[in-house]
């Protein structure tokens, strides 16, 4: 199970990993020093600017400016600096529910073992956006928020961080039940457990290592579909609410000038699609180095896309 | 066999209470109830008349039991009234029920053979060229933003080569089937291309393994053509995964249904959802999305049984 030590090694190897970590590094590193930089060239992605509006790409604005005369190149990174941070927010969290789940369930044996994997297929299996729809409704003052909390743009991000880690943990859960239940089956894990190591030892020591690899590949994989998912929440009006960028609100106001400035609805997609496809390649590749023997023989690993029209986990 | 029915029936029928009674929960939890709405629309009420009304209405019961009243009501086919259309919920569910199942019924008529054709193209030459472009469109259909997959055929279709309307519905005083299949083109290709991802993927796959089988060699050296080899060999093998996946995209057919909707306007259950929950009708929301949650359990059901016909290694019990 010691897959660790050349797993850096052979993901070198791999020939779509690096061009897809190199996109999303690049990517990281323009949302984080982008809007400084842009301001420093006086485009403003904030102020509105009625008299300049939908502006097509020229001098001083590379990509022209949307329907409110904002600056929409640093708007974009703006925008990039929300949706990845909530992608990456709401992957570790998932992550972090589907390993703790993942371990419960395969330390605890049956019955409570099959109840959490019968669970976490049902999850899998419900019509995501439908249910996310009402709860993205639910008023966070009736839950006991007070007002100013409850209109935040913080609130906005947290409530997709849960909403998407709630239904993206069963993936994770699976992997990691599965890895957790052969570390425990082998000679020197029984040996431990038979000298009268705790529970929590044998988590820490012997099977949280082995399953450093299943949980990164999940993890990266979930990345992409957060960042999809929140989009698609965005898009609807459910999820980033304006005047808070995203690339997925972006596109709600792209959709009503469309007729005038369709180059408006290009990039906020383009930017999803390039980070989703970096996501899901590397998550591939990492697949792969950390198992050799599946990628040869790789049959069904089916996608994870439950925002599109996808479905097994 | 019939152990194994009973047991999935069990849980199928569980998960959908539970799911049915968390649902119900969260109403109590969406801004405005009905009597708050009352109350902004009249102003001369007092707060001693929303006591009474709520009273009379059974919103001062426990949650508990107020289920249990609606769950009642419901089995008996009585779903209430939609706040927003001022309609019972039946006459508005019946419509919007047969827009989506042409849509997605269509779109799955076209991905189904097309991913059994692609993906046996790709399965008979793995590594090629032409494999590799087929795993590309595959790999763009998981990644792509669904909303702006569909933007861009507007943008494409509509916007610039205006050869098909943007969206709605047909309307007018003849209505032909030129119109319908005018008006269906775009949103059928978005979700077409969008289900084709998992199904491709998954018919290479299952077509890969089977192809390997000796029992492939065996038809191919007795002289079956390639088409009666895959037709009639290999599929039949890979049925049972292509059957299990098409139940689980049950789920994902519906999410991308409704967002394929909400962008061409078509008066579906997606978008219905969509304006109910935005139009704070939580009783209309509350069962259509409780449909679409049944509607998919129940094919994932469906789906398990067929696996357990269709493949006897797995049938237990």
């Amino acid at each position: 199970m010691r897959a660790a030590p050349t797993l850096g090694a052979r993901l070198a190897r791999t020939t779509s990993a690096r061009p897809a970590a190199l996109l999303l590094a690049a990517l990281a590193l323009a949302v984080t020093l982008g809007p400084p930089i842009g301001r420093g060239f006086g485009l403003d992605g904030e102020g509105i600017d009625l008299l300049h509006r939908l502006q097509p790409p020229g001098w001083g604005r590379p990509l022209g400016t949307d329907e409110l005369g904002r600056d929409l190149f640093v708007r974009l990174l703006e925008g990039g600096r929300v949706s990845l941070a909530v992608g990456l927010l709401g992957a570790l969290l998932a992550a972090l529910a589907g390993t703790l789940i993942g371990l419960l369930a395969a330390f605890a044996r049956a019955p409570l073992d099959g109840l959490l994997m019968r669970v976490a297929d049902i999850v899998l299996a419900l019509p995501l956006l439908p249910l996310l729809v009402v709860l993205a409704a639910v008023d966070p003052q009736e839950i006991g928020l007070d007002a100013e909390l409850a209109s935040s743009a913080v609130l906005d991000v947290a409530r997709i961080v849960v909403l998407v880690a709630a239904f993206g943990w069963p993936t994770t859960a699976r992997l990691v039940r599965a890895g957790a239940l052969a570390i425990l089956a082998a000679e020197h894990v029984r040996a431990a457990r038979a000298l009268g190591a705790a529970p929590l030892r044998v988590a820490l020591r012997h099977v949280l290592p082995g399953l450093a690899a299943p949980i990164t590949v999940a993890t990266t994989l979930a990345l992409g579909q957060v960042i999809l998912g929140e989009s698609v929440l965005s898009f609807l009006g459910l999820g980033i609410r304006p005047p808070t960028p995203s690339w997925g609100n972006m596109l709600t106001n792209a959709q009503e000038t469309l007729w005038q400035a369709p180059l408006l609805a290009l990039w906020p997609g383009l930017l999803i699609l390039a980070t989703v496809t970096a996501c899901n390649l590397l998550g591939d590749a990492l697949a792969d180095a950390a198992d050799p023997r599946a990628a040869a023989g790789r049959t069904a690993r089916g996608g994870p896309s439950r925002w599109n029209c996808g479905g097994a986990g | 066999m019939g152990t194994y029915l009973l047991r999935r029936g069990l849980e199928t029928a569980t998960s959908i209470l539970v799911v049915a009674f968390l649902l119900f929960a969260l109403l109590d939890l969406m801004p405005g109830d009905p009597i708050d709405l009352m109350l902004a629309a009249d102003p001369r009420l007092t707060s001693a008349d929303a006591a009474r009304l709520r009273a009379l209405h059974g919103l001062d019961r426990p949650l508990v039991d107020r289920f249990l009243a609606w769950l009642g009501a419901a089995l008996a086919g009585e779903l209430g009234y939609s706040r927003l259309f001022a309609l019972p919920v039946t006459e508005i569910l019946l419509p919007r029920l047969l827009a989506t199942l042409a849509l997605v019924g269509t779109s799955l008529a076209i991905a189904l053979p097309l991913s059994v054709l692609l993906g046996a193209v790709a399965a008979l030459r793995p590594g090629t060229r032409l494999d590799r472009a087929i795993n590309l469109l595959a790999f763009l259909a998981f990644s792509v933003p669904s909303f702006w997959l569909a933007l861009i055929l507007i943008v494409v279709f509509a916007v610039l080569l205006g050869w098909l309307p943007a969206g709605g519905e047909p309307v007018g005083p003849v209505v032909g089937l030129a119109d319908w299949v005018r008006h269906l083109a775009l949103p059928v290709t978005t979700l077409t291309l969008l289900g084709l991802g998992p199904l491709l993927r998954f018919v290479r796959a299952g077509l890969l393994e089977a192809l390997r089988e000796p029992c492939i060699r065996m038809a191919r050296a007795k002289g079956a053509s390639t088409a009666r080899v895959v037709l009639r060999h290999a599929l039949p093998q890979a049925a049972p995964a292509l059957v299990t996946i098409l139940a689980l995209q049950t789920g994902g057919l519906l999410s991308g249904a409704l967002v394929v909707e909400t962008v061409f306007a078509w008066p579906g259950m997606g978008r219905l959802i969509l304006e109910a929950i935005q139009g704070n009708d939580y009783n209309l929301a509350l069962v259509a999305v409780l449909l679409g949650t049944v509607a998919t359990l129940l094919s994932n059901l469906a789906a398990d049984l067929a696996h357990a016909r269709l493949d006897p290694r797995i049938r237990p019990g």
